[in-house]
C-alpha cells in the first residue's frame, strides 16, 4: 500500500517543531508499525535526509521504550498492543497518518518522536521497591503464603511496561494509572505492607512534582493502555493515599 | 485536612466529596419539586419547613453554598492544571476512541450548569432571601395562603423560561453521566459493585433531570 | 598468559562457602571511597548495581536505553529455575548442576555451575522479598511448572512475564539505592571505550546518546552486564539496541572472549514474513508441552499450502509428518532446544517449509485440545460430548495456559491459532559465549568483570530453558558483589581515581576520532546495509549446522564486508546530537569484528557440541545415525580468543575442562 505519512520533526527539546508530510510507497500489510517506519528512514538516509528519530527496542511488545502517538492515539488504533506491534494491516491504502510524540509538559521532546520520560524514573525512586536488602538470608519464599487472588491482581497490576501511553491519551496528562499500578501492586502484597504508608505518599507527592495533571476519570488511559491495566488501581491508590494521610 | 488539598488526589477527593453533597442535594430537591406535581398542599407545607427551620437555613444552607463554589472554583482550578500540564496540544486527538464525550467536556456542561443556577438563583432564590431576611417576612403567606406553589407556577409561564430550564438540565444529565461514577472512583470505591453502581449512576444521571424537565414542562402548560 | 580459573580447592559442595570465608573484605567504612561502574542494567547488571550499592560502594550505572527497566531480560516470558524442590520431586543442588552442566554438552565449568545451582534458592526468597508477584497455588505458595526437558518441576515464573517481573525487582532495587544516592544512573548513555591505567581498569569513556557529549567517567572496578551478542545475525530475539559494543571494546583491551561460536537457536520463533522483517518474536518453548510439530509428507501438499489452495487442517494424519515424535521417540517434540532447531531448518532445507519464505513448519495443537477436552469433559461429568463440544473445553484449558503467547501470534500472523496450526520456525536467541572470566568473574584484564549473558560462563555450548534469568540475578546478587571485594580490598588507599591522566586521554582520542570519521566519510550505503549482509553470511554459514568450507568463507566475506563498511559507510546528521544511525554504525562496526572471531572460532572446533553443529561431526552409524558427535578426546576446553589487532589473528588460549563430579556421556534423546 501508498500512504502519506505527517510526522512531527524537532531538531532538539529546545527547536521548535512542525509537521512535515513524507510518502511511503509499497508497504506490505504484514510490516509492524515500525518496520514502515525503518523503511522510510531508510528511504530518508538513501536520499541524504536525516532519518526521523524514534525510541524502540524490544519490539516485542514490553520494553515499552516505543511511544508514538498516532492517528489521535497513543499506540496507534488497535487495542492491547505497543506501537511495535501495530501492524500495517490497520490501516488502508492511500491512508494519511499523522504521527506526533507523546506530549505531557512532563514528558519533553528530546527529537523528533523521541520524548524524556525521566519523570516516570523519579516518581519509582521515590518509592516504588520494598526495602529489602540482597542477602543470602532473607526468609524463605514460602514462609509466607499469599493468596493467589492478591498475588494474580499484584502481576495484573505489575505488568505496567512504563510506556507512558496512559499519560499521552490522558486530556490533563494525569499519571495515575501509571502510579496506581506500582502502588497497588505493593499494597496487594503483604511484603509491601511494612512502608505501604510511605510509599503512597511519596510517590503521589513526586508525581505532582513532575507537573502531571490531576485525574478526571475519563478512563482513557485504560482503554490505551497496551497491558490493559485497570482503572481499579487508579481507585486502590485513592484509597491508600486517602487513608495514609487522613491517618496522620 | 487544609493540606491534603495540596495534592492531586487530595483535590480529587475534595471534589468528590462536593459532587456527593450536590448529588444528595439535588435528590431532595427534586423530590420536593415532585410534590409539586402530586400535591401542592404538601409542597407548600414542605417548602415552608425547609424555608424556616434554622438547621436548614443556618447550617444546611450555608454548607450548600460553600459547597456549590468550592465544586466550581475548584472545577475550575482544575482545568487550568490540567491545561498547564498538557504541554503542546497534538495536531490529532482521537478522544472519542477512547472515552466519553460528557467525560472529556466536564468544564463545559459544568460551566453551562453554573450559567443555569445564576438564572435559577436570580429566579428564586434571592426574592426568596429579599422576602424572608430583608423584608423580614418569615410567615410564608400572600394574600391569606402559603405563596410557594404560586409562586413557582408564575415562573413556569413564560416559554423562553422553561426552554432554558430544559437546557440546563439536559447539561446536568451530561455532567452527572459521568460524573456521578467519576465521583466514586476518586474516593476509591471501584470494587465488585462498581458495575452494579454504574447502573444506578446511568439512572440516576437521567431520571432525575427529565423529571425535573418534565416538573418544567408540567407547570408550564398547567397553570 | 596462561589462563587461571582460580576455582578454588576441595570438594565442590564446598568450594562456594570455603572461598566466600576466607577472601578479603572491604571494610564498610572504605566501601564509601570506592567506586563501581557497571554498564548494562539488566538482570545481572542491575542487580549487581543494587546489591553493590547497598554494600556501601559509590556505583555509576549505565544503560542506553531511557530507563534500566528497558533492558531485553524484561522479554524473557518463560521462567527461573530454582533447586528449591518445593515440590518434593528430588530435585536438589546437585541435579541442578547436574541438569546444566549436561544441558551444556559438558563444556561448561563444573565450579561455576554448582555455585550457580547452590544460590538458586536464595535468588527466589530474594526476588518474593522484593515483591516479584510469582505464581501460587490456591494454598498460597509458589507454584512450579517443568520445563525444557528436565525430569523436576523448578521453574518459577510469573505469568509469561517471568524476566519482566525480575527485571522490574531488580530495578525496584536500583531506584531504592538511586534515591540513596549510592547509585548514580546514566541513562542514554552508550559505553565506548574502557580506560585501563597500569594495567587494572580504571573507568570507560561513554557517549551521552541525546546531546552527543563524550564522558570521562573513572572508578576503582568496570563491571560489564551488557547482554549478548545475537544481533550478530542481524534477524534475533534480541532486542533492536542489543549490542556487543561493551563486550568488544574490554576484549580489544586484553580481555580474552570465550567460545564465541556457541549460539543458542530457539526453535519456537515466529517466521520472517518478508526482507523487511527487523526482528523475530519468540514463544516460550512451554508450547511444546502440548504442541506437535510437523510438515506435510508430500511435496504436493507444500505446494498446495503454500500456494494457499489448501489448508493444514485438511491434511490426514497419514499425510503428515511429525518429524520429531519419528526422529525421537523418546523425547518426542521435547527434545532441547537446539535439537528441535536442527531438525526443522533439516526438514526446511529439504523443501517442506510451510509458508510463502519456505521457513517455517506447523506447531499443532488440535491433539491436546481434544486430550484436554476428553479430560475436561469427564470431569464436569458431560456424557456423550460432541467433538466440537470437546475442542471448546479443550480450547479452555490451552488458552488458560497459553492465552497471552496465542493472542501474540494472532496480533502477528493475523491467523488465529486456535483454528489453524502456528507456524514456528528457529530463530537466534542467546549466546552462550562471550568474555572470560575466572571463578571471580573477573576477565583477564584486572579490575574488570563481566556478567550475565555477556560472559561465557555457565551454559557451556548450550543452555537450559529458565537458566538464563537464573545465572544473570545469581551473578549480579550472589557472586560478584563478594568476589569483587576481594580485588577491591587492594584499593581502600588508592582515592579518588582522575579522569585526567594520559590513559583516559588517549581512550577519549580513540572514540572521537572513530566518531569523527563517522561523520566526515562521506559514503552511499546505510548502517543496516551492512548489518543485514553480515546478518546473511552468519545465518547462512555460521548459523545452526556449519562445514569447514562454510565457516573459511564466512570469514573472507565478512573481512571483505567489513573493508567495504569502512569506505561506503553513510551517517546523515552531526555528532554532537541525538543520532540513531551513529549509535548503530559503532555497534555494526563491532559486530563486523566479532563475526568473524565467531567463524574462526566454529571452524577451529571441528566437534558437534550443543548449539554448535559441525556437520563433519556427526554419527556415522548406529542408532545415532546423523545425531551430533561431540568430541571430549580433543576439545573438552574453553576456547578463549587474544584480541591481535585483526580478528583473523586472534590466538588461542586453552582453559581445559576437568569433569570430577559428573560423568561425561553423550546425550541421546532418541
Amino acid at each position: 500500500m501508498n500512504l502519506t505519512l505527517k510526522i512531527w520533526r524537532q531538531k532538539d527539546s529546545k527547536a521548535k517543531g512542525q509537521m512535515v508530510d513524507y510518502k511511503v510507497t509499497d508497504i506490505s500489510e504484514h510490516m509492524s508499525f515500525l518496520e514502515m517506519m525503518d523503511v522510510l528512514n531508510e528511504q530518508l538516509v538513501n536520499s541524504g535526509e536525516e532519518p526521523v528519530a524514534f525510541d524502540h527496542d524490544c519490539r516485542e511488545g514490553i520494553c515499552g521504550m516505543c511511544s508514538m502517538y498516532i492517528n489521535g492515539e497513543a499506540h496507534g488504533p488497535d487495542r492491547g498492543v505497543t506501537t511495535c506491534q501495530l501492524h500495517m494491516r490497520m490501516f488502508n491504502d492511500g491512508d494519511t497518518i499523522t504521527i506526533e510524540p507523546f506530549r505531557a509538559a512532563a514528558f519533553p521532546v528530546i527529537k523528533d518522536l523521541v520524548v524524556d520520560r525521566m519523570a516516570f524514573e523519579r516518581i519509582q525512586q521515590a518509592g516504588g521497591y520494598i526495602s529489602v536488602n540482597t542477602s543470602g538470608n532473607t526468609q524463605d519464599a514460602n514462609s509466607i503464603p499469599i493468596s493467589k487472588h492478591a498475588a494474580d491482581e499484584a502481576m495484573d497490576a505489575a505488568t505496567c511496561i512504563g510506556c507512558g501511553a496512559c499519560v499521552a491519551s490522558c486530556k490533563n496528562s494525569s499519571a495515575m494509572l501509571f502510579v496506581g499500578a506500582k502502588v497497588s501492586q505493593y499494597a496487594l502484597l503483604p511484603q509491601g505492607q511494612v512502608e505501604a504508608a510511605d510509599r503512597v505518599q511519596n510517590m503521589v507527592a513526586q508525581m505532582d512534582l513532575e507537573g502531571f495533571g490531576n485525574c478526571t476519570n475519563t478512563g482513557a488511559c485504560e482503554v490505551e493502555c497496551p497491558k490493559g491495566i485497570s482503572l481499579e488501581n487508579i481507585a486502590r491508590m485513592n484509597r491508600e493515599y486517602l487513608s495514609a494521610t487522613l491517618k496522620g | 485536612m487544609s493540606g491534603i488539598l495540596n495534592s492531586s488526589i487530595g483535590r480529587k477527593f475534595a471534589m468528590a466529596l462536593s459532587a456527593f453533597f450536590l448529588m444528595i442535594f439535588v435528590l431532595q430537591h427534586f423530590a420536593i419539586n415532585l410534590l409539586s406535581v402530586l400535591s401542592p398542599d404538601t409542597f407548600n407545607e414542605v417548602s415552608h419547613f425547609m424555608g424556616t427551620f434554622w438547621v436548614i437555613q443556618y447550617v444546611i444552607q450555608p454548607i450548600l453554598i460553600i459547597g456549590v463554589i468550592f465544586h466550581f472554583v475548584m472545577g475550575f482550578v482544575l482545568e487550568i492544571k490540567n491545561n498547564k500540564a498538557n504541554g503542546v496540544k497534538y495536531a490529532k486527538n482521537n478522544g472519542a476512541a477512547n472515552s466519553t464525550w460528557m467525560s472529556r467536556n466536564m468544564i463545559w456542561s459544568g460551566g453551562f450548569i453554573l450559567a443555569f443556577l445564576v438564572i435559577h438563583f436570580i429566579d428564586f432564590w434571592i426574592p426568596e432571601i429579599n422576602t424572608k431576611y430583608i423584608v423580614g417576612d418569615m410567615s410564608g403567606m400572600h394574600n391569606g395562603e402559603f405563596r410557594y406553589f404560586h409562586e413557582l407556577q408564575e415562573k413556569f409561564v413564560p416559554i423562553w423560561r422553561v426552554a432554558l430550564y430544559c437546557v440546563g438540565f439536559v447539561f446536568l444529565a451530561l455532567h452527572l453521566l459521568h460524573g456521578f461514577d467519576s465521583a466514586f472512583q476518586s474516593v476509591g470505591a471501584n470494587n465488585k459493585y462498581t458495575k452494579g453502581l454504574k447502573g444506578f449512576g446511568k439512572a440516576y444521571a437521567i431520571i432525575i433531570p427529565v423529571g425535573f424537565i418534565f416538573i418544567a414542562l408540567f407547570h408550564h402548560f398547567n397553570h | 598468559m596462561a589462563l587461571d580459573s582460580k576455582v578454588p580447592k576441595g570438594p565442590i559442595k564446598d568450594k562456594w562457602t570455603d572461598y566466600k570465608n576466607h577472601i578479603d573484605l572491604v571494610n564498610p567504612a572504605n566501601k564509601r571511597h570506592i567506586d563501581v561502574i557497571v554498564v548494562g542494567t539488566g538482570l545481572a547488571g542491575g542487580s549487581a548495581a543494587a546489591t553493590l550499592a547497598e554494600l556501601g560502594y559509590n556505583v555509576k550505572a549505565f544503560a542506553y536505553q531511557d530507563s534500566p527497566r528497558r533492558a531485553h531480560s524484561i522479554a524473557a516470558q518463560g521462567g527461573i529455575n530454582a533447586a528449591k524442590n518445593y515440590q518434593g520431586d528430588g530435585d536438589s543442588t546437585y541435579r541442578l548442576f547436574y541438569d546444566t552442566v549436561k544441558g551444556g554438552d559438558y563444556r561448561s565449568r563444573e565450579a561455576n555451575v554448582y555455585r550457580l545451582a547452590e544460590v538458586s534458592a536464595n535468588i527466589i526468597d530474594q526476588c518474593v522479598a522484593q515483591g516479584v508477584p510469582f505464581a501460587r497455588d490456591y494454598g498460597g505458595l509458589l507454584d512450579n511448572r517443568s520445563f525444557g526437558g528436565v525430569l523436576v518441576s523448578r521453574t518459577f515464573y510469573a505469568k509469561g512475564q517471568t524476566g519482566q517481573q525480575l527485571l522490574l525487582g531488580a530495578y525496584s532495587a536500583m531506584n531504592r539505592q538511586i534515591a540513596r544516592g549510592k547509585i548514580e544512573m546514566f541513562n542514554r548513555h552508550e559505553m565506548l571505550d574502557v580506560v585501563i591505567v597500569d594495567g587494572k581498569a580504571r573507568g570507560i569513556i561513554a557517549r551521552n546518546l541525546i546531546t552527543g557529549e563524550i564522558e570521562r567517567h573513572s572508578a576503582h572496578a568496570v563491571v560489564v552486564g551488557s547482554g549478548g551478542y545475537g544481533n550478530v545475525y542481524f534477524l534475533s530475539t534480541n532486542a533492536m539496541g542489543s549490542n556487543a559494543t561493551a563486550a568488544w571494546k574490554i576484549h580489544k583491551k586484553g580481555a580474552y572472549f570465550a567460545n564465541p561460536c556457541y549460539t543458542q537457536i530457539h526453535p519456537t520463533c515466529i517466521p520472517r514474513s518478508g526482507d523487511y522483517q527487523s526482528k523475530l518474536t519468540l514463544m516460550s518453548e512451554s508450547l511444546r508441552n502440548d504442541g506437535r510439530i510437523w510438515v506435510p509428507k508430500n511435496m504436493e501438499d507444500v505446494m498446495a499450502i503454500r500456494e494457499g489452495r489448501k489448508k493444514p487442517t485438511e491434511l490426514s494424519e497419514d499425510e503428515r509428518d511429525y518429524y520429531l515424535e519419528r526422529r525421537y521417540p523418546a523425547f518426542g517434540n521435547l527434545v532441547p532446544r537446539d535439537v528441535a532447531s536442527r531438525a526443522a531448518k533439516e526438514r526446511c532445507d529439504a523443501g517442506y517449509g510451510v509458508n510463502a519464505t519456505g521457513e517455517a513448519v506447523y506447531l499443532d495443537f488440535a491433539s491436546a485440545f481434544e486430550r484436554y477436552g476428553k479430560e475436561q469433559a469427564k470431569i464436569h461429568n458431560i456424557e456423550n460430548p460432541s467433538p466440537a463440544k470437546i475442542k471448546e473445553l479443550g480450547q479452555a484449558i490451552v488458552e488458560a495456559k497459553y492465552g497471552n503467547l496465542f493472542q501474540m501470534y494472532e496480533k502477528i500472523i493475523d491467523q488465529n491459532p486456535y483454528e489453524t496450526p502456528m507456524m514456528i520456525y528457529p530463530a537466534v536467541h542467546y549466546t552462550m559465549g562471550g568474555v572470560w572470566v575466572d571463578y571471580n568473574l573477573m576477565t583477564t584484564i584486572p579490575g574488570c568483570y563481566c556478567i550475565g549473558e555477556a560472559n561465557f560462563s555457565d551454559h557451556g555450548a548450550n543452555r537450559l530453558g529458565a537458566s538464563a534469568l537464573m545465572q544473570g540475578l545469581a551473578d549480579g546478587y550472589f557472586v560478584l558483589p563478594y568476589t569483587i571485594g576481594d580485588y577491591l580490598s587492594a584499593d581502600i588507599r588508592t582515592g579518588k581515581i582522575p579522569t585526567d591522566s594520559k590513559e583516559f586521554d588517549e581512550a577519549e582520542k580513540e572514540v572521537t576520532e572513530r566518531i569523527d570519521f563517522f561523520m566526515n566519510n562521506k559514503g552511499t550505503k546505510s548502517v543496516d546495509y551492512f548489518h543485514k549482509k553480515l546478518g546473511k553470511i552468519m545465518w547462512d554459514k555460521v548459523g545452526m549446522s556449519r562445514n569447514a568450507e562454510g565457516l573459511t568463507e564466512a570469514m573472507a566475506e565478512i573481512k571483505a564486508i567489513r573493508a567495504e563498511f569502512w569506505k561506503d559507510i553513510y551517517i546523515p546528521g552531526t555528532a554532537n546530537e541525538m543520532n540513531p544511525e551513529l549509535e548503530k554504525a559503532g555497534r555494526v562496526a563491532d559486530f563486523l569484528e566479532l563475526g568473524e572471531l565467531f567463524a574462526k572460532d566454529a571452524l577451529m572446533r571441528e566437534e558437534s557440541c550443543g548449539g554448535h553443529f559441525r556437520e563433519e561431526s556427526a554419527e556415522l552409524d548406529g542408532p545415532q545415525k546423523g545425531e551430533a558427535k561431540r568430541n571430549d578426546e580433543d576439545f573438552a576446553f574453553v576456547a578463549a580468543w587474544e584480541y591481535k589487532g585483526e580478528p583473523g589473528d586472534a590466538v588461542l588460549h586453552k582453559e581445559e575442562l576437568e569433569f570430577k563430579d559428573i560423568e561425561l556421556k553423550q546425550r541421546s534423546y532418541k
